[in-house]
């Protein structure tokens, strides 16, 4: 108990622009769990969008420069950032790598914006601060409602992963950390070899036929290992798991934000209201289980 | 053609076919020519199903300077930027890079062939240069508009609209001048 509450956990909380709207219930969760948690979430305020893949796709210093300006307002904070969003995620550090080694592209940024940077503070995701830095034991500490009887696939996807050398807090071919959360949550956990599969999200809206045909697979192979549900990490992949899966309302499987799943274990009533917003309801598998 | 200008044609189109393999390394900052044709990039590659080159095959493309060829592809385009050529290849070859390099200098020159990707990313630009952030509901609506494919995700947009998960209007930013002059001092 003395070392949980030795722990004074405090953030500079980037959404990223997919949690105002598509996953609205990611950030409620998020938000909702972290407090519970003790996990002090100061909004960056006035944040801009880190230019996603549009934006390395066309320039990299366009890229760099607009993830810099998110980076250089919570160095002023005096905090690390920390990402709901693993495509926001990569952005940012992806910025913060190249800023670091380059001054004249540090003075451009300043010049630009009028904000000073010098790559002194982190970017995390929150998957890795709710692991490493709070702890398996104290997150199962605050578990009320086990999620017995679940069977999960742990979906870790690209960007929480890849490249290891810009974002890796685990293994880049077989992560285990979601795995461990949602074992702490009290899930029956499925292995698989989709983890760290592509859905195919960045192409969701553009090639559609493409990213139903990557989101079938997928399925498919969560399906074979026995799992009745995938947890997601990031508002891409869940949008885009849940928009191009095959079949119908009846057949589809539920996805879940990692945070959705925190809140249900720990009894967080607001849990039902998040779920309601699911493009697949998960409610007819979790009412079967008791949940 | 007299043979003298045929050699100094020939010479001429070499000479460009060589920066192209050049400027690629230069603006990427991959060394491509560690390259040993392992074949690692295509056969973990999620998109190659879609792909009319493969991941090596670019990189081979790109280092005999066959400039058209790699910029006019689809592989540049339904790559889906995952990264999973670059964690595995054995010589750091970072194709990813090189990715955004070919797909940067390709939608500059009016080479794209798969428009609707090119469409997307101007459009995701557009917006975050007039608001600040992305706003998914007029990306999705533009990018139909331009595609001129209103209907086929019809029923799932409104679904989304009705689940609150489409914001009908971009929110207010305070700072907007000073994104705007990242992208004048940048692009």
């Amino acid at each position: 108990m003395s070392q949980q509450t030795a722990i004074n956990l405090k953030y500079a909380y980037y959404p990223g622009c997919s949690l105002e709207a598509t996953a609205r219930e990611y950030d409620l969760s998020v938000r909702a769990v972290c407090a519970r948690l003790r996990i002090e979430l100061a909004e960056l305020h006035d944040w801009n969008c880190c230019g996603a893949s549009s934006g390395h796709s066309t320039s990299r210093r366009l890229a760099g420069n607009l993830a810099g300006r998110n980076l250089a307002l919570a160095e002023a904070m005096g905090m690390d950032i920390a990402v709901a969003c693993p495509a926001c995620y990569i952005r940012l550090r992806s910025a913060q790598n190249e800023l670091k080694q380059d001054k004249e592209r540090r003075d451009e940024l300043t010049r630009l914006t009028g904000l000073s940077y010098q790559a002194e503070y982190g970017t995390r995701h929150l998957l890795d601060i709710i692991v490493n830095d709070l702890g398996l034991e104290n997150l199962k500490a605050k578990v009320v409602k086990p999620l017995k009887g679940l069977k999960l696939a742990a979906y870790y996807g690209c960007y929480l992963v890849r490249p290891p050398e810009i974002v890796g807090f685990d293994d880049p071919e077989n992560p285990q950390c979601l795995d461990a959360l949602l074992d702490a949550l009290g899930a029956e956990v499925r292995d698989w070899s989709g983890k760290v599969d592509c859905c195919g999200g960045s192409l969701s809206l553009s090639k559609r036929d493409m990213a139903s045909q990557m989101v079938a697979e997928l399925i498919d192979m969560a399906r074979r290992a026995g799992a009745e549900a995938l947890v997601a990490a990031c508002p891409l992949c869940h949008a885009n798991l849940e928009m191009r899966q095959p079949g119908g309302d009846d057949g589809k499987m539920p996805i879940f934000y990692f945070t959705e799943l925190i809140g249900l274990a720990m009894g967080i009533a607001e849990a039902g209201s998040w779920l309601k917003k699911h493009l697949v309801s998960p409610f007819g598998l979790l009412n079967s289980l008791g949940l | 053609m007299c043979k003298d200008m045929e050699y100094f044609d020939n010479r001429g189109k070499a000479a460009i076919e060589a920066r192209f393999s050049e400027q690629v390394k230069e603006e990427s900052g991959t060394d491509i020519d560690r390259c040993y044709q392992c074949l690692t990039c295509s056969l973990g590659c999620p998109s190659a199903f879609a792909m009319d080159y493969l991941p090596h095959q670019i990189v081979r493309m790109v280092q005999m300077g066959l400039r058209e060829q790699v910029l006019t592809s689809s592989t540049i385009w339904v790559c889906a930027d995952c990264h999973t050529c670059a964690t595995r290849c054995p010589n750091e070859v970072d194709l990813v890079k090189i990715m955004d390099v070919l797909r940067a200098t390709s939608m500059r020159e009016g080479l794209a062939k798969e428009r609707g990707v090119a469409d997307f990313h101007r459009i995701f630009l557009g917006n975050i240069r007039q608001w600040g952030r992305q706003h998914e509901l007029s990306l999705i609506i533009k990018l139909k508009l331009k595609t001129r494919d209103l209907f086929s995700d019809l029923p799932l947009g409104i679904k989304m609209m009705l689940k609150g998960k489409l914001k009908p209007f971009p929110g207010r930013f305070n700072e907007i001048k000073k994104v705007r002059d990242i992208f004048k001092g940048t692009e």
